[in-house]
């Protein structure tokens, strides 16, 4: 759907993107991940044509992007907002207007909407008048109204309370379900594995990972292993013998849990075999790093130098 | 509609619907027509009728004066309409006079012919317009009385009594030059431009920071260029203006000739509305007791409406108006767009404000000399030129000088698309940028790094 070649970004005393290059999938709820700073905005704002590249080019639907396409792109700036004095209905029409659709087409769509989040009774209210959470489902509808293809939603949770957050969680789901391809950029790592089906990771101006979700936290697997056990703690560990490290564990009533590392090349089966003799194995799965860890682990590992 | 006619539309509307310009564009006719009437009013009004007590101390001087044995200005005071003198060869002291039925005590010494100096007592100050009747009543009885003195005829004596009238005739065409009358009219336009100048630049500016500050900025240029967001701001600011403008005429128009109606019948009925506004400018002028006669106002009349090449005039205004408009709007433009808040402006507003002031200035010395050289050099230069250029044009131009303003106009039309091509570069940056203080090293920064 989206792809974007060898993007350099530079302002006038730092580089904000290095070299960047990222493919978004079609029909792929995509995270954009990064630490504050890390360019992510200024990718979103090439991408929104808003600036331009110093370097390389991005291809929209295989087509090079052009102003045209601005049409078919959603975008929910991370800093939210809208002409406080105006009505709230007058405004989405505006709004949608500006992005090509006719006063007609905008104004059935918004009912619509409008329905749809239960805020008919908001069309004439100012936007002074609405709370920060209701302010944001306005926007939310006005970034979705003109049924882009292509939907950039930057920290599209924050502000909202746990059941409005759930609502805009199924809307997304549901814009990707009818085609949408749905580019998130967030600091919230629990949604990423909740909704996200790929990502990838700035730091620093330049990317250090992409990939399908899957396929990053296989990639970051450790070889490490939980394993609840009933037995003496001491046998355990001296049970353990070159190839396994002891990470931790913890004792809940008379269940006791470690983590335990396989190093040289050791398998479960070497860790069992070990273990079976000396301890009743109650159950034992494979730690696969959630994508906070990735992110604070691979963020710690490329420092940022610049500032 | 293209997405430049969406936005002018939207600055229009949301503008012209604010309870504050539905305010404006209704008091600023009633106070206009109010302060007009009010001033006609007075005019007509300062009808506190004066009873006045001359208390003639002087002694008949003259053979003839002397035959009627009576004081010099004994009954020769002419009487007028709100004025009445009484005479009385006593002075009254001030605490006599206080609980009098008088208004006024003019006390005239014995001396008054070699110290021409009397007073006058008053409870409450009278108008000009009184006090320079009495004057000339005054003087007419001294003058009179010093040509008896010197046994001169009357009648030579005002053949002798000369003024002279300087009718400037300019080289070039022969023709009478009536220049710095004209410059008047010119001065009200260049008012009129300065005025508007301010006030929408200031709403531009007020405008772009709205919407930096409220952060809609960047859904709207995701869907529109910045250029065209600003342009269609300063467009659609501008026709606010206009309208506004349109709308005052309109309503001062009505409100002044209903207000005229109901204050002064008698002038309502004098018939066509050229008349009426003649007149109530000669009352207008007597009420401030400037002596102009009427002759002296017809002629001003007469030069307001011929001397004047209104197709010229009225043409140039709405250009001058609307680029120096155009030019200026985008400065405050680009100063919207490099602030994070009000009190940010300051230090930019100011080298804008100083070329306007400065304009307004000079055209106000245009005044006293039409045709001095920093009349001519800010009547070219961009910045001022608008300001300063309605002066010239109500003054006219020959074939010798029309050049000046066709050079004039071209530098103005350069002025602001240079203005709006360095507006657009600063407002593309600062609109996206937050929390820092813009300086003016910065802003250059943004010139050039964007090109």
């Amino acid at each position: 759907m989206l792809e974007v070649n060898n993007i350099t970004k530079s302002y006038a005393n730092h580089i904000a993107l290095k070299d960047v290059s990222i493919k978004v999938p079609k029909g792929s709820v995509f995270g954009l991940l990064g630490p504050n700073g890390a360019g992510k905005t200024s990718l979103i704002r090439i991408i929104n044509q808003i600036t331009g590249p110093d370097q390389g080019e991005i291809f929209f639907g295989g087509e090079k992007l052009h102003p045209n396409h601005i049409s078919e792109i959603g975008y929910l700036p991370e800093e939210r907002g809208l002409y406080k004095k105006m009505k709230v209905g007058e405004q989405s029409l505006y709004l949608a207007r500006l992005k090509g659709l006719s006063k007609k087409e905008a104004a059935d769509r918004l009912k619509f909407w409008f329905d749809r989040f239960e805020i008919n009774g908001w069309w004439d209210k100012k936007v002074e008048e609405l709370s920060k959470g209701m302010a944001q489902k306005v926007q939310f509808i006005t970034t979705v109204l003109h049924g882009p293809k292509f939907i950039i939603l930057d920290e599209p949770f924050s502000g909202f309370d746990p059941i409005n957050a759930n609502l805009i969680r199924n809307e997304i789901l549901r814009l990707r379900d009818e085609g949408a391809t749905i580019m998130l950029s967030t600091h919230n790592m629990g949604s990423v594995e909740e909704i996200c089906s790929h990502i990838a990771l700035i730091n620093n101006a330049t990317k250090v990972l992409e990939g399908s979700v899957e396929d990053v936290r296989n990639r970051y697997r450790d070889d490490i292993y939980e394993i609840s056990f009933k037995g003496d703690m001491l046998s355990f560990t001296n049970a353990l013998w070159a190839n396994f490290e002891l990470l931790s564990h913890k004792q809940d009533g008379s269940l006791r849990t470690a983590q335990i590392k396989l190093l040289n090349g050791a398998i479960v089966n070497d860790l069992l075999k070990s273990l079976i003799p000396v301890v009743q194995v109650h159950a034992i799965n494979e730690v696969i790093p959630s994508m906070n860890d990735i992110f604070i682990k691979v963020v710690q590992q490329n420092p940022d130098r610049d500032e | 509609m293209s997405k430049t006619g969406l936005i002018i539309e939207r600055e229009y509307l949301s503008r012209i619907r604010k309870k504050s310009f539905i305010i404006m564009t209704f008091l600023g006719p009633i106070l206009a027509a109010g302060l007009m009437s009010l001033g006609i009013y007075l005019g007509l009004s300062d009808s506190s009728a004066h009873q006045i007590l001359v208390v003639d101390l002087t002694a008949p001087i003259s053979e003839d004066s002397l035959a009627n044995s009576t004081p010099l200005f004994w009954n020769k005071l002419k009487s007028a309409q709100q004025i009445n003198f009484s005479y009385t060869p006593e002075g009254l002291t001030n605490t006599e006079f206080d609980s009098s039925q008088y208004s006024l005590m003019v006390v005239l010494r014995n001396d008054i012919l070699t110290h021409p100096q009397a007073e006058l007592v008053f409870r409450k100050l009278p108008s000009m317009k009184v006090r320079s009747y009495i004057e000339d009543q005054i003087e007419n009885v001294l003058e009179d009385e010093k040509l008896k003195l010197n046994q001169i005829d009357k009648r030579t004596y005002d053949s002798i009594r000369t003024k002279v009238d300087i009718i400037q005739v300019n080289a070039s065409d022969g023709k009478t030059s009536f220049k710095q009358e004209q410059a008047i009219v010119g001065f009200v336009f260049a008012i009129l431009i300065y005025l508007f100048i301010f006030l929408y630049g200031v709403q531009v500016m007020r405008g772009v920071m709205e919407e930096k500050s409220s952060r809609i900025i960047e859904v709207i240029i995701s869907s529109v260029k910045p250029f065209q967001l600003m342009m269609g701001k300063i467009i659609g600011v501008a026709l606010v203006g206009l309208t506004q403008f349109l709308l005052w005429i309109i309503l001062t128009a009505i409100l002044f000739s209903v207000a005229i109606g109901f204050l002064a019948p008698e002038l309502s009925d004098a018939g066509s509305m050229a008349e009426q506004i003649q007149m109530t400018e000669s009352v207008a002028a007597e009420a401030t007791s400037e002596p102009v006669n009427q002759a002296a106002l017809t002629e001003m009349m007469e030069l307001i409406l011929f001397r004047i090449n209104w197709p010229l005039m009225i043409g140039m205004f709405l250009f001058y108006f609307l680029g120096g408009y155009l030019l200026f709007a985008s400065l405050f433009a680009a100063i919207g767009a490099a602030v994070d808040n009000e009190t940010d402006t300051q230090q930019f507003m100011l080298p804008i404000t100083i070329p306007l002031i400065f304009g307004f200035i000079v055209s106000e010395f245009a005044l006293s000399n039409p045709e001095g050289a920093s009349v001519f050099w800010f009547s070219l230069f961009p910045l001022t030129s608008p300001i300063v250029m309605m002066v010239r044009i109500a003054m006219g131009f020959d074939s010798g000088t029309v050049w000046q303003l066709f050079l004039s106009m071209g530098l103005l039309i350069a002025g602001f698309l240079g203005a709006v091509w360095l507006a657009g570069k600063v407002y593309r940056v600062g609109i996206l940028m937050y929390g820092k203080k813009t300086t003016y090293k910065e802003l250059w920064k943004w010139i050039r790094f964007s090109s």
